[in-house]
């Protein structure tokens, strides 16, 4: 069986973005770039997989500019077989329908027995790619999975829910998400990551794949959230008390 | 311009996440429908029947509708989709699992996480775990959104008189089943909902602290329990209680962060609160620069102090 695991080149979750002064956007340009964590997530969970036996081989793929290169490569360093990149345009806002779009286009052409995502990224917190492409293909999804256990044509998934938790089984081939606690993804080493540069690495643009990249939603601006500002500190307990009685009035 | 709203309900009750979402519905100019998908459902329809502002509410009833599963639930929506200018989930676990397979099968586009309505096709949404604001417009002849609860008002639960339609469910996918839940149960508020939130991080230690310092704090006040992820990671406190961009985004009355350094992914969950409360022995803590009241003090101290003086 085959993994299929799309990662997103994203702004390094320890970097503060801030908003340009036109108001067009965030400025990322000479930004710290990392894998979106929950990506991360899923390419530890599918080499897992592969060395249980499992799975007989992990992809990686990437949608977007050319640097996602290096992105597929910290995949393959950490594990992955190989990597597929969907090249786009730098000036074309690649958003999550059009993602989900080609990667139904490359399950096609690969035949997965499972698809693992991220179940969003923390650059535009959309969280809709893996539920999307479940619609697009036609298949079962389990979202904001902790725990994956892989046995008889069926996934056995739990996943985070308000409250608690749910289990859920899907029959293959599914898609699944993955939340923060579904595992701890391993340090890559050096070896490794000479190892991930001979693997195959291949490219293909959307036209290849014959899907349609144009953006449905058009960002009018960006601004600044409202400031919060820093309040006052109380010497003691007491002091705290009396604030939230008699001037805040919330208790 | 009509505008349907995917309910959240536990099949007898409807959950205060649906409110909020019937403001942000109303908000896009039309009348609104609420669809309540379950199974024995009949009270939670009737509930949402009652909202202020609501004009239909349409109950499917089905075993397969039981545990809303995205695949079943989906197809409701898609079988009256076409009767809809706007189709809003709230935006909890529940809802971001449906929305996005519905948009897609529809080929629209998802707008996320919506905190205002600025015209039927532009809304107001947060990103870089609420860093920066976008406002966007949809080209779409259906906008699919999910709403952010905090940004909206909840709409009142009683007041209205919607007329109940009861169509046959569609047919069941095959493809998922519901196997099992954990649900934690305790008499707290739900995190999402509740006026007072207490909130613990990684200065608490172990789950036993976390219990023995934060539990008498949110029984004195009545108040949910939150965490940071720092606090969750370590397993002190359980996954779902976890506050920030990935968790839960809280906006309570008040809401006392005790022993959080106030990370910018923590913030981005709880600074819409309207009261913030900071206990921390480090003086640094980002935190501080959020907080109407700071407290410099070591939270074993400060916080059974505090039980004592409420």
């Amino acid at each position: 069986m085959k993994i299929l695991v799309p990662v997103k080149r994203v702004v390094d979750y320890n970097v503060k973005v801030r908003v340009k002064s036109d108001g067009t956007g965030v400025d990322i340009a000479n930004v710290k770039m990392s894998m979106n964590p929950f990506d991360e997530i899923a390419i530890e969970e599918a080499v897992r997989l592969r060395e249980k036996g499992v799975a007989s081989e992990v992809i990686a793929v990437s949608c977007g500019v050319t640097q996602c290169q290096e992105t597929l490569r910290t995949a393959m360093a950490i594990g992955a077989d190989r990597g597929i990149l969907v090249e786009t345009p730098a000036d074309v806002d690649l958003q999550p329908l059009a993602v989900a779009k080609l990667l139904k286009a490359l399950i096609d052409k690969e035949q997965p027995g499972l698809i693992i995502l991220g179940k969003q990224a923390i650059d535009d917190d959309c969280n809709q790619t893996g539920q999307m492409l479940a619609a697009l293909a036609d298949l079962p999804q389990a979202t904001y999975a902790s725990k994956i256990e892989v046995a008889d044509g069926h996934a056995l998934v739990t996943r985070e829910i308000d409250g608690g938790l749910e289990i859920l089984s899907v029959s293959l081939p599914a898609v699944v998400t993955t939340d923060l606690r579904l595992n701890e993804p391993r340090y890559v080493t050096l070896p490794n990551i000479m190892k991930a540069k001979k693997k195959q690495l291949d490219t293909f643009k959307p036209e290849d794949l014959g899907v349609d990249i144009t953006p449905r939603i058009k960002t009018l601006k960006v601004s600044e959230p409202a400031k919060r500002s820093a309040g006052i500190k109380v010497p003691d307990v007491a002091a705290l008390v009396d604030k939230l009685k008699n001037v805040a009035k919330v208790i | 311009m009509t505008a349907l709203v995917i309910a959240e309900h536990d099949n007898a009750s409807i959950k205060v996440a649906t409110l909020n979402t019937v403001t942000a519905a109303a908000a896009c100019g039309g009348d609104v429908h609420v669809l309540v998908a379950g199974h024995h459902a009949a009270a939670a329809a009737a509930a949402a029947a009652q909202i202020a502002g609501v004009s239909k509410v349409i109950h499917v009833d089905s075993e397969t509708l039981a545990h809303a599963l995205a695949e079943n639930l989906a197809a409701e929506v898609l079988a009256i989709a076409a009767h809809y200018s706007h189709i809003l989930f709230p935006a909890t676990a529940a809802g971001k699992n449906v929305a996005p397979r519905v948009a897609a099968k529809l080929d629209v586009a998802q707008i996320s996480d919506i905190t205002q309505v600025a015209s039927p096709d532009t809304f107001e949404r947060p990103i870089y775990a609420g860093n920066a604001m976008a406002t966007v417009q949809s080209s779409d002849s259906t906008k699919v959104i999910t709403v952010r609860t905090t940004g909206f008002d909840a709409a009142a639960s009683s007041g209205g008189a919607a007329a109940v339609e009861t169509p046959v469910a569609q047919t069941d996918s095959g493809k998922s089943s519901f196997k099992g839940c954990e649900i934690a149960k305790n008499d707290r508020p739900e995190l999402t909902a509740a006026k007072i939130i207490v909130s613990g991080g990684r200065a608490l230690g172990s789950s036993e602290k976390f219990n023995e310092v934060m539990t008498p704090l949110a029984d004195k006040l009545g108040a949910a329990i939150g965490a940071s992820r720092a606090a969750v990671d370590a397993g002190y406190a359980a996954n779902d209680l976890q506050v920030g961009q990935t968790g839960k985004i809280v906006a309570p009355q008040l809401y006392i962060a005790c022993g959080i350094s106030g990370a910018i992914q923590h913030l981005a969950g709880m600074k819409d609160s309207k009261v913030i409360v900071a206990i921390n022995k480090d003086p640094e803590a980002p935190i501080f620069s959020v907080a109407d009241f700071g407290l410099e003090a070591d939270l074993f101290t400060a916080v059974p102090e505090l039980v004592r003086s409420l």
